[in-house]
């Protein structure tokens, strides 16, 4: 009797064995994105840095310089790599594409979660994820066809610009901006809204001083995400805002953004040349930018959770 | 006898087709601390909730008969809850304060009735939280955080923000039940100060407290009155024999 037992329990059992096995294969399955995600990191380290370091190109020419033609050289002699253009066209449609949709999109997760019936609700939850679903080859054939002309016809110039790219980006980030704010928003305990109305507040002041004050963090979380999405958006933005490496003048002239800078050039350069580690610099830029934008919605969401 | 300040009249209550309160008469008088007590879901909770309309806000409930605050029906098609619910104030089971400052809680129903003047406001905020006998301990942190504050510490400061509007009545809605002896035994001081000023209604499943604190006691059951009398009465000698059995603790 006393054998048997000692047997079975210093035996390993089937069960215990398939554990193994589990998380055996679950470990593995980590390994290998973590070498695939590592690798395509380490990849754009070194290609990106590569026109610093084999080039001997100064950061600063490629940081604030404002000429952008790699191989070329500058009035002043000195290589023309400045993507300065395309950072100032970057920053532009993504500041204002996120400044125009986060009042739309809050408004109507607002409507979504405080006013509307659960019906009406629910329609609009559909109409935001078929938005999402739309691919943005297809934003970007409505913004050549549509935006552009309208905006050519209304403000003058070729149409093509920041103003074209920042009205495409409205309509693909409002989707993401809505749907995260609307969870937001439903995060915000009812007791909030209950202790609100019990003191006599109207519905409205209900909403705006306690729920949006509430969900803010969330909120913001909301647009930085609208705005990481804006900044990597290449197809549909490359196809309205004119493709030139140049310092925008206003909102109608032709100007450019990092991606799609990259993606209309990268056809058509050769590996290990200038030009091409040239662009691989801006794919680094693009990088560290998500990377600050996952760091900024990070920050926000340690901030703000909501302690119970 | 003092003066009746809010009374319900052949009160009828259903969620969809469930009733909840079937013909409920009481009467409350000025100055009083009422406690309403019973077993779960006996209706006490959905009482309190009608006499300042936080029912309207549950789907699918309808109400029949008058609960008259001063004489004034409340249910009346016209009445402004807004101005209702600033005249008849709630403090809830859970402490709910915003998860903004001390001070922007305890202002915020000021702030809302559109007071401006800073200086107002500090008064008021300072009187509220003295009344509510939690200004010692929140006077050098108006502008932390409420959430960081302990349970008991959260319910005065409800309780403050509450008194801030300057309500006749105040509803507590089970008001100690999420809290440690210490802090509940703070809150009942609280509360007998401000009877002074103040008529407080409150539902409790604390007999003990009930005995303690209150001048009326109102035994809740299935949906409707059992009994309805002083305190002291009730508690030493109950007319039906439901109410002698939940308070020997037979039930409930």
């Amino acid at each position: 009797m006393d054998n048997k037992l000692k047997q079975q329990l210093h035996t390993k059992s089937k069960t215990a064995k398939y554990e193994q096995r589990g998380k055996l294969a679950s470990i593995m399955m980590l390994v290998l994105i973590m070498v695939v995600v590592l690798g395509i990191i380490g990849f754009i380290l070194i290609k990106g840095t590569s026109m610093f370091f084999n080039d001997k190109i100064k950061i600063s020419d490629f940081l604030f310089s404002t000429f952008w033609n790699p191989g070329g050289k500058t009035p002043t002699g000195n290589p023309a790599v400045g993507a300065l253009p395309m950072i100032v066209g970057s920053f532009s449609v993504t500041l204002l594409a996120a400044l125009v949709a986060t009042p739309f999109a809050v408004g109507t997760a607002i409507y979504m979660t405080e006013l509307s019936s659960k019906r009406g609700a629910g329609v609009l939850q559909v109409v935001t994820e078929l938005l999402v679903g739309i691919p943005s080859v297809v934003y970007g054939f409505i913004g050549l066809t549509v935006v552009v002309p309208a905006v050519r016809h209304l403000f003058g110039g070729s149409g093509f610009g920041i103003l074209a790219g920042t009205i495409v980006l409205f309509v693909m980030i409002l989707p993401t901006i809505v749907s995260m704010t609307v969870d937001a928003l439903k995060s915000v305990p009812n007791h909030y809204r209950q202790a609100s109305l019990a003191l006599g507040a109207t519905q409205w002041q209900t909403i705006w001083k306690v729920v949006l004050r509430s969900a803010s963090p969330g909120i913001l979380t909301a647009v930085v995400f609208g705005m990481a999405r804006a900044f990597g958006e290449a197809l549909a933005v490359q196809m309205v805002i004119g493709n030139a490496a140049l310092m925008p003048h206003n909102l109608v002239s032709p100007s450019a953004t990092l991606t799609s800078v990259l993606t209309a050039g990268m056809g058509n350069t050769v590996m290990g040349s200038l030009q091409n580690n040239a662009l691989w610099s801006l794919a680094l830029l693009l990088l560290l930018m998500s990377l600050f934008f996952n760091l900024l919605i990070h920050l926000i969401g340690r901030k703000g959770a909501f302690k119970k | 006898m003092a003066e009746v300040i809010i009374e319900s009249k052949q009160l009828d209550l259903f969620y969809g087709y469930f009733q909840a309160l079937k013909k409920i008469n009481l009467q409350f008088e000025t100055n009083q601390i009422a406690a309403l007590i019973g077993p779960s879901g006996c209706g006490k909770s959905t009482f309190l909730r009608c006499l300042n309309r936080m029912n309207d806000l549950v789907d699918g409930v309808k109400i029949d008969g008058e609960v008259l605050y001063e004489k004034q029906d409340i249910y009346a098609p016209n009445t402004n809850l807004v101005e209702l619910r600033k005249q008849i104030g709630m403090v809830f089971q859970q402490p709910n304060p915003f998860p903004f400052s001390v001070y922007d809680n305890v202002a915020f129903g000021l702030r809302l009735a559109g007071v401006k003047d800073k200086k107002l406001l500090d008064e008021k905020v300072e009187k509220s939280l003295r009344q509510a006998a939690v200004w010692e301990e929140v006077k050098d942190k108006l502008h932390t955080n409420a959430l960081s504050f302990s349970g008991g510490q959260q319910q005065r400061i409800c309780i403050a923000r509450v008194l801030a509007v300057s309500p006749k009545i105040i509803l507590l809605d089970e008001p100690t039940s999420a809290l440690d002896p210490i802090s509940s035994a703070k809150i009942e001081e609280t509360l007998i100060n401000l009877k002074k000023e103040y008529t407080i209604i409150m539902v409790t499943h604390n007999l003990a407290q009930a005995s303690r604190i209150s001048d009326k006691t109102v035994f809740f059951m299935d949906g409707q009155v059992v009994e309805a009398a002083a305190t002291k009465k009730m508690f030493l000698n109950p007319e039906k024999t439901a109410t002698a059995d939940y308070l020997a603790g037979k039930f409930g």
